[in-house]
């Protein structure tokens, strides 16, 4: 078994969405590099708890990569250092002995901080709502064979719809854009059969909403796929905003 | 206690259309004044609240997470099944269905698994119009690859990613009724209480994560698709917030929990490597189609598995079962690495692991091809424990990973409680005492997209459903009860964590309501989960305050239901005095240590009813006698 080490923490701490918050030291040895970074905070909240205090409350669920619900800010980077990977999966060998480590929420006006690590990311919900599905009723498909998709574009599709919803392309973004993860969605839906009939309706629905909810404009800074923890490509936007100018046009 | 199965008589093939010809209906204009509930947006509850909603009822719809996306559904990794025969490789509905039933070793009913796999063809049409891209041909046709316990390719994958993108195919089709003001989505609401008013589920009762405030919710019916209580065992490929809650406090007020002992243990996770250590994840299944099994042969030999010489490798798979060898049934691998553990001759620091070997296979096809199937697992595996599986074999071991057992329902998915519907990894039926790979994505989504819309149709055209106030003495009685036990959790105030009594609570289900049980051990458990209980109760520390976002108050309440879940498990493994499925009893095996089942005996559903908790839990068993008129029962052998 690795020996343990010590770290340096400093947790964003804030009560609720109207109080204010500050960054909390933590001293943590007993550090062990196989652990994953949340199982790290678990045992400091372990600490927390056996002395009395509150502990740090952020938001985990699967721990496996896939359900998107971490999302820390580790170091000023969504997710920490490591390229595709959530913050779940980054594990503590990436880190040494003395080290110290700022952990805050995801930031950007569209995700209030509900408490301490845990930000509201309910505005994805909405503009998936928006649009972001194909108006299909249950139990009147067709059968599955019967409308080919080229394997390339059944692939791209793929490729996109990998989105976890986890929000890192907005707290990464200096303008706080959901353009990524909107791009996502809309890429994977506007490129097959299926969701061709309402490319423009969704696409136009879209991209209001996620204004309507606050995010900023894209820039083309890419920080954005840079933090993706699927490697979701920015060509998602450009399309988008192509898609966008056409229906507008076309009115 | 009324266990009326509800089955159609008739040929099997026709049991579900001549229900869907037999049930009765709500007419269009009259849907819309029926409110229904739906707890849980996985691809069970994610399904049915779409469809209900657009058939035309007023659906409010709960998750504990912050999205309805986040289910533990989008999990899951290799596939879906259904009997499309677009190989040509003989498939059939008839063998979609006899794969399943004995793949579960004869315990689940004939005419529920049945169904299943007649409606298996309608959901992947329902996906890919959805917009699913599951994998394709070159041709533009839909790709299909073999799982275990099947001789025919009949699952269909999007990558490793099934579950997620059948999960945002419901999840999409959920915001669309939200976007139609058909579903009323409630985020981080957890389920607390069923409220039952003249025998009727009527409501609900929950708690808002991020206030704190006890909520009461009415609805002519309500439907629980809450998932699985694999986390019994604090270890498993379950997510953390996984839970039994919500059907636990249904059983309480007097739903059947069935079979609370049929626990699927997946063999190809990765091993647990310290005391900190908060889940275990699972490596596919597939990976067993090049890898292979072994152990060193000399106890304790702690070389490196790269100078451990052949002649000294036991590969115990191969040797024991050479006609499937390292692609035994799930049950079979598990019990087997644990054999060879319990005998000294486990690897790596705990001693808890067996080698997953690559190296043949990548000798024989090249590191490229190994990489272009596995690549993605292999990188998995080489970011959590950081040992390279292109180098050195993978160390696997068995993990928690399904509960087969649930909430007793009807044909119709309905509870012994009226209007109380359940479905996917909650309810009991369909797998019996062993799932096959890709079938509990088929489970979740038959039940949501085609069965409960219109069983609970039937139910609501034919009951009287008169208004219920929300200040009705059974909303004031349940919140009550709700509140008391939050109550009570912070009134103990004592100095062990939540998470210490979870993970002693998971040591005892793992050594000894695990892989394998015996008379002795589960006599042991039961007794070390009632002292654990009484000490939960005593000692238990809950920090912060209950009108707050409160992460350990959420847990300390799943933990102490699982406390009591726990010992029901313990139980039902005792009384079940036979193997069968997943469900291995020390004293029932052959020789060759394979599970002898005992039909003369065993083959009935075991439904328990709760009676209270004075220390012990209080139980009564109640039995739905399997009959099968289609299949005969034989014994499963993978020599």
């Amino acid at each position: 078994m690795a020996d343990t080490f010590t770290v340096h923490l400093k947790i964003w701490r804030q009560d609720g969405p109207n109080e204010p918050g500050e960054l909390v030291d933590y001293t943590l040895d007993k550090v062990n590099e196989h652990m994953s970074f949340l199982e790290m905070l678990d045992v400091l909240n372990e600490e927390i708890v056996k002395e009395g205090g509150v502990p740090v409350e952020f938001d985990y669920d699967c721990r496996e990569g896939i359900c998107g619900s971490c999302n820390l800010m580790i170091n000023g980077q969504a997710h920490g250092p490591k390229a595709m990977t959530c913050s779940c999966q980054l594990h503590m060998r990436n880190y040494s002995d003395g080290d110290t480590i700022v952990i805050e929420p995801f930031r950007a006006k569209g995700f209030p901080v509900v408490k301490d690590l845990v930000v509201d990311r309910s505005a994805f919900d909405r503009i998936i709502e928006a649009g972001g599905y194909v108006s299909v009723k249950t139990g009147s498909a067709p059968d599955a064979n019967s409308i080919p998709v080229d394997k390339s574009v059944a692939d791209t599709a793929f490729d996109y719809a990998t989105c976890i919803g986890c929000g890192a392309c907005v707290a990464a973004c200096p303008n706080s854009s959901a353009s990524l993860f909107t791009g996502a969605k809309l890429a994977h839906l506007n490129r097959l059969p299926q969701g061709e009939p309402e490319r423009e309706e969704r696409t136009v629905a879209m991209v209001e909403q996620m204004e309507e909810e606050g995010f900023g404009d894209c820039s083309n800074y890419a920080e954005c796929e840079a933090v993706c923890p699927k490697g979701i490509s920015i060509s998602a936007i450009a399309e988008m905003r192509r898609n966008y100018m056409k229906a507008a046009l076309s009115g | 206690m009324n266990l009326d199965s509800k089955v159609p008589s008739g040929p099997l093939e026709d049991k579900w259309s001549k229900h869907l010809n037999d049930i009765q209906l709500v007419a269009p204009n009259n849907k819309r004044k029926h409110d229904v509930i739906v707890v849980g947006t996985g691809l069970a509850g994610g399904s049915a609240a779409a469809s209900l909603a657009e058939l035309g009822y007023n659906v409010t719809s709960f998750c504990i997470q912050d999205s309805a996306r986040r289910a533990h559904s989008i999990a899951a990794q290799g596939g879906i099944n259904a009997a499309k025969n677009y190989p040509n490789d003989g498939d059939t509905i008839w063998r979609l269905f006899y794969d399943t039933i004995k793949g579960g070793d004869y315990r689940s009913r004939e005419s529920n698994t049945y169904r299943l796999a007649q409606i298996s063809n309608e959901i992947i049409d329902q996906a890919v119009a959805q917009g699913v891209p599951f994998a394709r041909e070159y041709g533009g046709l839909l790709a299909n690859r073999s799982f275990g316990g099947a001789q025919v390719s009949r699952t269909f994958y999007a990558r490793g990613q099934t579950g997620q993108q059948l999960l945002l195919g419901a999840y999409q089709a959920m915001m669309r009724q939200v976007h139609n003001g058909k579903i009323d989505m409630q985020t981080r609401q957890e389920m607390l209480d069923v409220v039952i008013v003249d025998g009727k589920a009527r409501g609900i009762i929950t708690r808002d994560l991020v206030s704190g405030e006890i909520q009461r919710w009415m609805a002519d019916a309500v439907v629980l698709a809450s998932g699985g209580y694999g986390n019994a065992f604090y270890l498993s490929t379950n997510a953390i917030n996984s839970n039994v809650t919500a059907a636990w406090r249904c059983h309480k007020r007097g739903a059947a929990f069935a079979n609370p002992c049929y626990v699927q243990i997946h063999p190809t996770c990765i091993p647990v490597s310290g005391d900190y250590q908060s889940k275990l994840t699972l490596m596919s299944e597939s990976l067993r189609n090049d890898g292979r099994v072994w152990v060193p042969k000399e106890k304790g030999d702690d070389r490196h598995p790269n100078d451990i010489p052949e002649d000294e490798r036991y590969y115990y798979l191969e040797e024991k079962y050479p006609a499937f060898g390292n692609l035994v049934p799930r049950d079979v691998a598990s019990r087997n690495a644990k054999i060879v553990c319990d005998e000294g001759m486990g690897v790596g620091p705990t001693g808890r692991a067996v080698y997953l070997d690559f190296r043949d296979a990548i000798e024989r096809e090249g590191k490229q091809a190994i990489s272009d199937k596995y690549g993605n697992l292999f990188e998995m595996y080489e970011n959590i424990t950081d040992n390279n599986p292109y180098e050195e074999p993978m160390r696997i071991f068995p993990a928690v990973h399904y509960t087969m057992g649930g909430l007793w329902v009807d044909y119709n998915l309905m509870s012994n409680i009226p209007g109380l519907f359940v479905a996917g990894e909650a309810n009991f039926s369909d797998h019996g005492a062993n799932r096959l790979g890709a079938s509990a994505l088929m489970q979740g989504l038959s039940d949501g997209y085609f069965i409960i819309p219109y069983t609970i149709g039937n139910y609501i055209a034919g009951e009287e459903l008169p208004d219920v106030s929300k200040d009705h003495e059974a909303f004031d009685e349940a919140a009550e009860n709700a509140q008391g036990h939050i109550d009570k959790l912070f009134e103990v105030d004592g100095d062990k964590s939540v998470v210490e009594f979870h993970r002693e609570l998971g040591q005892i289900m793992w050594d000894k309501v695990g892989i394998s049980r015996s008379e002795e051990g589960l006599k042991e458990a039961i007794k070390q989960i009632q002292e654990l209980r009484e000490e939960f109760w005593n000692n238990v520390r809950v920090p912060g305050e209950a009108a707050n976002y409160n992460k350990y108050l959420e847990f300390a309440g799943r933990v102490a239901d699982f406390l009591e879940l726990g010992e029901l498990m313990a139980k039902d493994a005792l009384h079940r005095d036979e193997s069968c499925g997943c469900h291995l009893r020390a004293e029932h095996q052959s020789e060759e240590g394979e599970a002898l089942r005992n039909d003369e005996e065993y083959s009935y559903v075991a439904a328990w009813e709760f009676q209270g908790v004075n220390g012990e839990l209080q139980e009564e068993l109640h039995k739905e006698d399997l009959e099968f008129e289609f299949v005969e029962l034989k014994q499963r052998s993978y020599k």
